[in-house]
């Protein structure tokens, strides 16, 4: 069992929703009552990752971030630091791969509180914000839960684009999924089976309480 | 003047083009077919909706877009109930009452309370609106309105909602209510009988326009034109022609396809006029079977029953006339004096149409 392994696949999952799931929030709130023409191609791009090859993804993302491409170049001259092989760059590859996991639910959420709710709020004298606070987020709380509970889970499970983007350095970007796949090329089958284990039933765990309470909705 | 007043118009989505005013203490009601607009302008009131013109209400101006003045719902204190009340699910009685008060939140939730008690909801506090009766939320509701100190009270259809039983102690209550605010309230309806029973004012929509507005009785029984009689559900209406005038007693002779009725003549109806006019069932009087009355000389009818229906106490006899026997004249009679004088489908009788009753149009 890489302990390590287990602390980074972890440290990413966490980080990527701390991350993610606030700007999902903000993105589907932005969506949910915007009717305009070119919604349709805005939802489309959201739900882009899923059907992705994790490798096309990754790809890119070593383009565009290089430190000899203009972009990656200069957020190495500006921080020092290059995304490619990297922690940091983990997490924004994987927020990137995540996003329809958390987006979709929230949106689904935000959508179905009947709009004269939000008209009554403004009516009862509640601002934008407060609306939001008080009627919007707390209506759409089983979508939050599902955003948070797949998200994490998913940036859990990734392997592709962490063997794309971060490659495998143990102690910096060496996940659980990715020590796995190390271990079966070294035949290492014990370890590669605790570890399996491990995931399926964290996985498990998860997801089982995303439809326990969307059942309860 | 410190009640309400709309003067707003537009061309898109629907076209409105409405101008009135309610004051302080006047329960105006909005009536009008499904889609006519009441509902519309009930949210460019409240601020929901943005079209031209202006709103002044309690003294503030709300919209004005000659002057790019438009207030949002927030800064509007209107007090909305709306249609199917729109309760926040997820917040308890009190919570869905206080929310909106900007007061610190210990005297917010007594000010609540003190609401909650006067729409006699005390107890219910801590309950969620879904385990509430259609005639609980829809008090909460109106709690929750009235908890922002509103400048006008806007109510949607508010007993749309409920039972018939409900609606009727509902109406009562509001009747009650509202003697005690001296508040601008506008009310949405399709209701005529609720209107008639609530209202100070009707204001009769159709189109986006105002057909007709004033008091309950002058809207329901003498409509500006026979588009006005016919929202209002008058059945009576009938198409006529002047054909004498009798300016010193104020009266006129009308030829209908009934036969000739005299009614009071008014100013700009000339002999030749076409005219539409309609009388209510309640200025049909039956000529007795039993004691044969002086009465009978004023516009009598003869006719035969084609149907009777009762309801609450009433007959409502539905009359083919002898001389025109596609038409139907329609009269409320007690259900006493139908029985006694044994009204049938089919039995002849005789009716007056009193002049003072009819009622005449411009064509």
């Amino acid at each position: 069992m890489d302990w390590e392994a287990f602390i980074i696949s972890f440290k990413l999952a966490s980080w990527t929703v701390i991350l993610l799931v606030p700007l999902a929030i903000l993105l589907a709130r932005m969506l949910a009552w915007w009717r305009a023409p070119l919604r349709f191609m805005i939802e489309a791009v959201l739900a882009l990752p899923l059907v992705l090859p994790p490798s096309v993804l990754g790809f890119y993302f070593l383009v565009l971030f290089n430190p000899n491409a203009p972009l990656g170049g200069w957020i190495r001259e500006v921080t020092g630091a290059t995304l490619v092989f990297s922690f940091p760059g983990l997490v924004l590859a994987s927020m990137v791969y995540s996003l329809p996991f958390a987006a979709q639910p929230l949106l689904r959420a935000f959508e179905t509180i009947p709009q004269q709710l939000r008209e009554a709020a403004w009516c009862s004298g509640l601002g934008p914000w407060q609306t939001f606070w008080k009627i919007e987020l707390p209506l759409a709380r089983a979508g939050l839960f599902s955003a948070l509970a797949l998200t994490f889970a998913h940036t859990l499970g990734e392997f592709g684009v962490v063997l794309m983007v971060g490659g495998n350095i143990p102690g910096q970007t060496r996940t659980l999924a990715v020590a796995i796949y190390d271990r079966v090329q070294a035949f290492d089958e014990r370890s590669a089976g605790v570890m399996s284990m491990v995931l399926l039933g964290f996985s498990l765990v998860v997801v089982s309480s995303v439809y326990a309470i969307e059942r309860r909705k | 003047m410190n009640g309400l007043v709309v003067e707003i118009r537009q061309r898109r989505p629907a076209p409105l083009d409405i101008g009135l005013e309610c004051r302080e203490g006047e329960l105006l009601a909005l009536v009008g077919p499904s889609g006519s607009g009441k509902t519309t302008l009930l949210r460019c009131i409240a601020g929901l909706h943005r079209p031209q013109g202006r709103i002044v209400c309690g003294g503030e101006v709300w919209l004005d877009s000659g002057a790019r003045v438009a207030l949002p719902s927030q800064r509007r204190r209107v007090g909305f109930v709306f249609q199917d009340y729109a309760l926040f699910p997820h917040l308890t009685v009190l919570e869905n009452v206080a929310l909106g008060c900007r007061s610190p939140r210990n005297q917010a939730l007594a000010k609540a309370r003190q609401w909650l008690a006067r729409v006699h909801l005390s107890g219910l506090e801590e309950r969620l609106p879904t385990t509430l009766s259609g005639g609980q939320q829809q008090r909460v509701a109106l709690a929750r309105a009235l908890m922002r100190d509103p400048a006008v009270i806007l109510l949607d259809e508010p007993f749309s909602a409920v039972d018939q039983v409900t609606r009727r102690r509902l109406r009562l209550e509001m009747a009650e209510l509202r003697r005690g605010l001296q508040l601008p309230i506008v009310l949405v309806t399709h209701d005529l009988e609720e209107a008639e029973m609530l209202a100070d004012r009707i204001a009769l929509i159709h189109h986006g326009r105002i057909l007709q507005q004033g008091l309950p009785r002058e809207v329901l029984q003498r409509p500006v034109n026979s588009e006005a009689a016919r929202l209002v559900d008058i059945r009576n209406l009938f198409r006529g022609r002047v054909t004498a005038v009798d300016e010193a007693r104020g009266r006129c002779h009308l030829r209908w396809p009934g036969g000739e009725v005299e009614a009071n003549w008014r100013k700009g109806l000339p002999p030749g006029t076409s005219v539409d006019w309609c009388i209510p069932p309640s200025g049909l009087v039956l000529h007795s079977r039993l004691r044969p009355s002086r009465g009978v000389r004023e516009n009598p009818v003869k006719g035969r029953i084609v149907e009777i229906v009762h309801f609450g106490g009433h007959a409502q006899v539905i009359l083919a006339p002898a001389s025109a026997p596609q038409l139907r004249l329609y009269l409320d009679l007690p259900l006493h004096v139908a029985e006694r004088n044994r009204l049938a489908v089919g039995e002849g009788i005789g009716v007056s149409l009193l002049i003072d009753s009819i009622h005449l149009m411009e064509d």
